[in-house]
C-alpha cells in the first residue's frame, strides 16, 4: 500500500504536465498561430515575471504563510530602478545631487524590494501580525508609495542598455528567460540541498516541533519574506525593462496570479507541502491558458472567468486525488 | 460469553470483515456487547480495534459480515446514523472545538434555539453544566475548551456522547491521556453509566485497568478474534500472552547500567504563572541526575511536569527562574537551540503537534535538530543523510519501508522511535522523556523501555515523566513526586511504592482518597 501512495504522489506530478500538454494540444489544433515558435517564446517571456513572483510565493507558502505585495513591491522598486536612473535623487535643501549609473540603479531597486519583503517578515515574527494582514498593509503601502515617487505617471524614456533584460536575446533565448531559469535553479538548490531549505519545509509542515527541534523559526520567515521581497524586485526589473518604462499600476493584481500558479502547481497552502517545479508548471499552464485565450479572441472578461474555473479545477482534482480511502 | 443472559445482547457483530488493498485487517470477527457492561477489547495496534469500530460507527460503510442491533440488522450509511441509534465513540485523539466555549462544543450541531430563532445559550449552559456534574466536573460551561486541560476535555466528550442518550459508548484509549486521579473519576463516570444500562466497548492498552473495570475481555490480534471472555476467567498474562502472541518472559527486565558523575541538576527552578501574580506553574523544584541514571517524574494533570521539562528546555526563558547545571558548571538555556548546543535533547509528549514534521521523510525527521552533521560544502549531502538515518533505523529497530518513507505513514511506536533517532543524532547528554509511551503498543513500549536502559548503559542521564506508576517504578533509579507545581517528595528505586507515590502526587486541594487496585 505504501509503494502505491509513491507512485500516487508521482501520478499528481505528472497530472499538472498531462494538463499543460492537454491544453497545448488543443490550442495547437484549435487556435491558429498558437503552436509557432515566435508564440513559444512569447509565452515564456510573458511567464517569465509570473515566475520570478510565484517562486517567492512558493518559498512563502511553504512556510505557512502569503504574501499579497508582490505585485506593490513588483511596482516600487521598478520605478525606484527607473527614478534613479534617469534623475538621479535630489535634495534641495542640501543643494544635494546623487546620480546613479544602471548598475547602481538596480541595486538600490532590489535592496528596497528586500526591505519592504524583510518589513512584511518583521511584522509577521516580531509582532505576530498574520502574514495576510502584514501583506496586504504592505501591498497598499507599496503601490502608495509608487505613487507618490512617480507623480503617478509613468516614468519613460530609459536608455537601451536598460531594456536588454526584458527585450533582448542571448544565445537565441530571450535574456528573461534565463534570468528567471537561474532564478530557478537556485531556488532548486536550495530547496532541496541546504539547510535552510529544509527548514522552510519544516517550519511550514509543524511550527512547534521546528522551534522544538532547535529551530530559528523567525529568522527563517524573515529571510523568506526578504527573499520574497526581492524576486519581486526582479519582477520589477523585468516589467520595467520590458516596457521601457515604469508604471505606476505596474504588478496590479499580480499577487494573484501568483499565488494561483503556486496552488495550480500543487504546493499546499497550508505550508509543509509542495515544489518549486510545481509552481512552474503552474506558472506555465496559467501563461499557456492566456496566451491560448488570446489568440482564439475570447473576450477578456471571458478569460477571467475560465481562468478561476481553471483554478478551481487544478485544486479540486488535487484533492480528489490526494483524498484517502 | 457463557454465564450472560443472552437478553441482554444489545449489539451483535457476526462474522466482519474488511479488506485494505488486499491486506485483511479484519478476518470474520463476531462480537457481542452487553447492556450494562463494560465490553474491553484489546490488541496491539494494528490488531483491527479502531476499523472494527469505524464499522460499528458507520465511518466505514463496506464489509462483509452483519451488525445486529437489538435484535435488528442494521447497516449505517454514515456515522450520523449510527449516533441516531445511540451510538457514540469517545476518540482518543479528541474532537472539539478549541475556540468554542464547553457548551457549544456538546450541543455541537444540535444547539437549544429560542423562539426568536436564535441559540439559547442559557438552556444549553444549563443543561452542560448539569451533564458536566454527572462527570464530576465543576467548570463553568462558557469556558473556552481550548483552556482547558486534556482530562477535561475527555470528560466534555463524555458529556457531548450522554447528551446524545447513547446506549452503546465506545471509549478509544479513554486513559491514554489522563492522570491517576481522572481515570478515577472516568471509573466512577463508567459505573455510572452501567447501571444506567449503557453498554461500553472499551479499548485499551492498560492491562491492568481492565481487572477493575472491565465485565469481559475480547482479544483481537492481525485482525482475528482470539478470545472473548468473562475477566473472572482470564489473567494478566492470559491476557498478555494472547495479545502479543509470545511468552511474558521477554517483557522488560531493567539493565543496570553504572551511575557515575552528576552531569545534571536543576536548583530552585521556577516557572511563573501567566496570570496569577506570585503563584507558580513549576514552584522551586530541585535534583541532581547521574549519568547513567533515570530519574522519573510523576505526577497527576496539572502538577505541571511538562512545564518542568519546557522550563528545562529554555521555552519559557521570561517567565521562569532558578538555575540549571551541567557538569557543575551553571548554564543559561533561553532557547531550545541553546538546550541542543549545551546537550539537552527533549522527546515531547505529543508526538503529531510537537514531535513531527509529519510531511517529512524519516530520513529529513532524523536530521532536523542537528543537520549541520549531514552538510558537505554549505550543501546537504545525501550521502551523509542516507548513513545517518540508516544507522538509527537499524540502531532502533524503526520499522519502516524506506528512509524515504514519510514519516505520517508509519505507526505510532516507530514515529516515536524517529523522534529518539532525531534527538540522539543531536549527540545529548541528558534526554527528558515526556510520557514516551502514550499511545503505542505493548511491543513499541518495551522497545521504547529496552532503548532507555540501552543509552543509560551508554551514559546518559535520562529525565522521564510517566503518568503510569507500574511503568515509571519499572524504569526510573529515582522518582521525583510533583504536586501542584510543588516537589513532594523523592523516592529511591527500592522506597518507591505505587501508594507512597500516589499519596504524594494528590494534591490537598483533592478530597479524594487513592484505594490502590494493583
Amino acid at each position: 500500500m505504501l509503494e502505491l501512495k509513491g507512485h500516487k504522489e508521482i501520478l499528481v506530478k505528472f497530472q499538472s504536465l498531462l494538463a499543460l500538454s492537454l491544453m497545448v494540444v488543443i490550442f495547437s489544433i484549435c487556435a491558429e498561430g498558437f503552436f509557432t515558435k515566435d508564440n513559444f517564446w512569447l509565452v515564456l517571456r510573458q511567464v517569465s515575471v509570473n515566475t520570478c513572483l510565484s517562486v517567492g510565493m512558493t518559498l512563502v507558502i511553504l512556510t505557512g504563510g502569503i504574501d499579497l505585495s508582490v505585485g506593490s513591491i513588483l511596482a516600487l522598486s521598478g520605478a525606484i530602478m527607473a527614478g534613479l536612473f534617469k534623475n538621479g535623487l535630489e535634495f534641495p535643501v542640501f543643494n544635494l545631487f546623487i546620480g546613479f549609473t544602471l548598475i547602481g540603479a538596480v541595486i538600490a531597486g532590489l535592496v528596497v524590494g528586500s526591505f519592504l519583503g524583510f518589513f512584511n517578515g518583521w511584522m509577521i515574527t516580531r509582532f505576530k501580525i498574520p502574514p495576510f494582514v502584514a501583506t496586504l498593509a504592505m501591498l497598499t503601502i507599496a503601490r502608495g508609495l509608487t505613487e507618490l515617487w512617480t507623480g503617478g505617471a509613468a516614468i519613460t524614456g530609459l536608455s537601451k542598455t536598460f531594456g536588454y533584460l526584458g527585450t533582448g536575446w542571448f544565445l537565441g533565448v530571450p535574456v528573461q528567460v534565463w534570468a528567471c531559469a537561474a532564478i530557478v535553479v537556485i531556488v532548486v538548490i536550495i530547496l532541496r540541498k541546504t539547510r535552510f531549505g529544509r527548514y522552510i519545509y519544516a517550519v511550514g509542515g509543524n511550527e512547534r516541533a521546528a522551534k522544538l527541534s532547535g529551530l530559528n523559526v523567525s529568522r527563517i520567515k524573515l529571510l523568506v519574506y526578504t527573499i520574497t521581497g526581492a524576486l519581486s524586485a526582479v519582477g520589477g526589473l523585468i516589467v520595467t525593462s520590458k516596457l521601457n518604462s515604469a508604471t505606476p499600476t505596474a504588478g496590479d493584481g499580480y499577487e494573484l496570479d501568483s499565488i494561483a500558479a503556486v496552488v495550480i502547481g500543487g504546493t499546499s497552502l497550508s505550508g509543509g507541502k509542495g515544489s518549486v517545479l510545481g509552481t512552474i508548471l503552474g506558472a506555465l499552464i496559467i501563461g499557456v491558458l492566456n496566451s491560448g485565450l488570446i489568440i482564439l479572441q475570447v473576450p477578456p472578461f471571458w478569460q477571467k472567468v475560465i481562468k478561476g474555473f481553471v483554478i478551481l479545477l487544478a485544486v479540486a482534482i488535487d484533492k480528489l486525488n490526494t483524498k484517502e480511502h | 460469553m457463557t454465564n450472560s443472559n443472552i437478553d441482554n445482547i444489545v449489539l451483535q457483530a457476526k462474522n466482519i470483515s474488511k479488506t485494505f488493498g488486499g491486506i485483511k485487517a479484519l478476518d470474520s470477527v463476531s462480537l457481542e456487547i452487553f447492556r450494562g457492561q463494560v465490553n474491553a477489547v484489546v490488541g496491539e495496534n494494528g490488531a483491527g480495534k479502531s476499523t472494527l469500530m469505524k464499522i460499528l460507527t458507520g465511518i466505514y460503510q463496506q464489509y462483509d459480515g452483519q451488525i445486529i442491533l437489538d435484535g435488528q440488522k442494521v447497516t449505517f450509511r454514515n456515522p450520523k446514523e449510527a449516533q441516531n441509534n445511540g451510538i457514540a465513540i469517545i476518540h482518543q485523539e479528541l474532537n472539539l472545538i478549541p475556540y468554542l466555549s464547553v457548551a457549544e462544543n456538546v450541543f455541537l450541531g444540535r444547539e437549544f434555539i429560542n423562539r426568536f430563532g436564535l441559540i439559547d445559550y442559557k438552556r444549553m449552559y444549563g443543561e452542560t453544566k448539569n451533564l458536566l456534574e454527572r462527570l464530576d466536573l465543576y467548570i463553568n460551561p462558557r469556558i473556552q475548551v481550548s483552556n482547558l486541560k486534556i482530562g477535561q476535555q475527555q470528560i466534555v466528550e463524555s458529556a457531548h456522547a450522554l447528551s446524545l442518550n447513547a446506549r452503546i459508548i465506545i471509549m478509544d484509549e479513554p486513559t491514554s491521556a489522563i492522570s491517576e486521579h481522572e481515570i478515577m473519576v472516568l471509573f466512577d463516570l463508567i459505573r455510572s453509566l452501567k447501571s444506567q444500562g449503557v453498554a461500553i466497548i472499551y479499548i485499551t492498552h492498560k492491562l491492568d485497568e481492565l481487572f477493575e473495570i472491565a465485565d469481559s475481555v475480547t482479544v483481537l490480534r492481525d485482525g482475528k478474534l482470539i478470545d472473548s471472555s468473562t475477566i473472572e476467567d482470564v489473567t494478566h498474562d492470559d491476557i498478555v500472552r494472547m495479545m502479543v502472541g509470545r511468552d511474558i518472559k521477554d517483557f522488560f527486565v531493567k539493565a543496570d547500567a553504572t551511575k557515575s558523575k552528576e552531569v545534571f541538576s536543576i536548583s530552585d527552578l521556577c516557572l511563573a504563572h501567566p496570570s496569577r501574580q506570585d503563584d507558580y506553574i513549576v514552584d522551586h523544584v530541585s535534583f541532581t541526575v547521574k549519568a547513567g541514571e533515570v530519574l522519573g517524574l510523576f505526577g497527576l494533570m496539572g502538577a505541571g511536569r511538562t512545564e518542568l521539562l519546557e522550563t528545562i528546555f529554555g521555552l519559557h526563558p521570561k517567565s521562569s527562574s532558578g538555575s540549571i547545571f551541567l557538569s557543575g558548571r551553571e548554564v543559561k538555556v533561553s532557547s531550545p537551540t541553546e538546550a541542543i548546543n549545551l546537550g539537552i535533547g527533549f522527546i515531547t509528549e505529543d508526538r503529531k503537534l510537537e514531535g513531527l514534521v509529519l510531511q517529512m521523510t524519516v530520513a529529513a525527521s532524523i536530521s532536523l535538530a542537528r543537520i549541520e552533521q549531514i552538510e558537505r560544502f554549505g550543501l546537504l549531502s545525501t550521502t551523509l543523510e542516507t548513513r545517518l538515518a540508516q544507522d538509527y533505523v537499524e540502531r532502533l529497530r524503526i520499522k519502516t519501508p524506506s528512509i524515504q518513507q514519510i514519516v505520517e505513514n508509519l505507526s505510532g511506536g516507530n514515529q516515536q522511535k524517529v523522534i529518539i533517532a532525531k534527538w540522539l543524532a543531536t549527540n545529548p547528554q541528558i534526554l527528558l522523556l515526556d510520557e514516551p509511551t502514550r499511545g503505542i503498543d505493548v511491543n513499541a513500549k518495551n522497545e521504547i523501555y529496552r532503548l532507555v536502559s540501552e543509552l543509560t548503559k551508554a551514559g546518559l542521564a535520562i529525565v522521564m515523566v510517566s503518568s503510569e506508576l507500574p511503568e515509571i517504578m519499572a524504569i526510573a533509579d529515582r522518582i521525583v513526586v510533583l504536586s501542584e507545581g510543588k516537589q513532594t517528595a523523592e523516592f529511591s528505586d527500592l522506597q518507591a511504592t505505587e501508594e507512597l507515590i500516589m499519596k504524594a502526587a494528590i494534591p490537598k486541594s483533592f478530597k479524594l482518597q487513592y484505594s490502590s487496585t494493583v
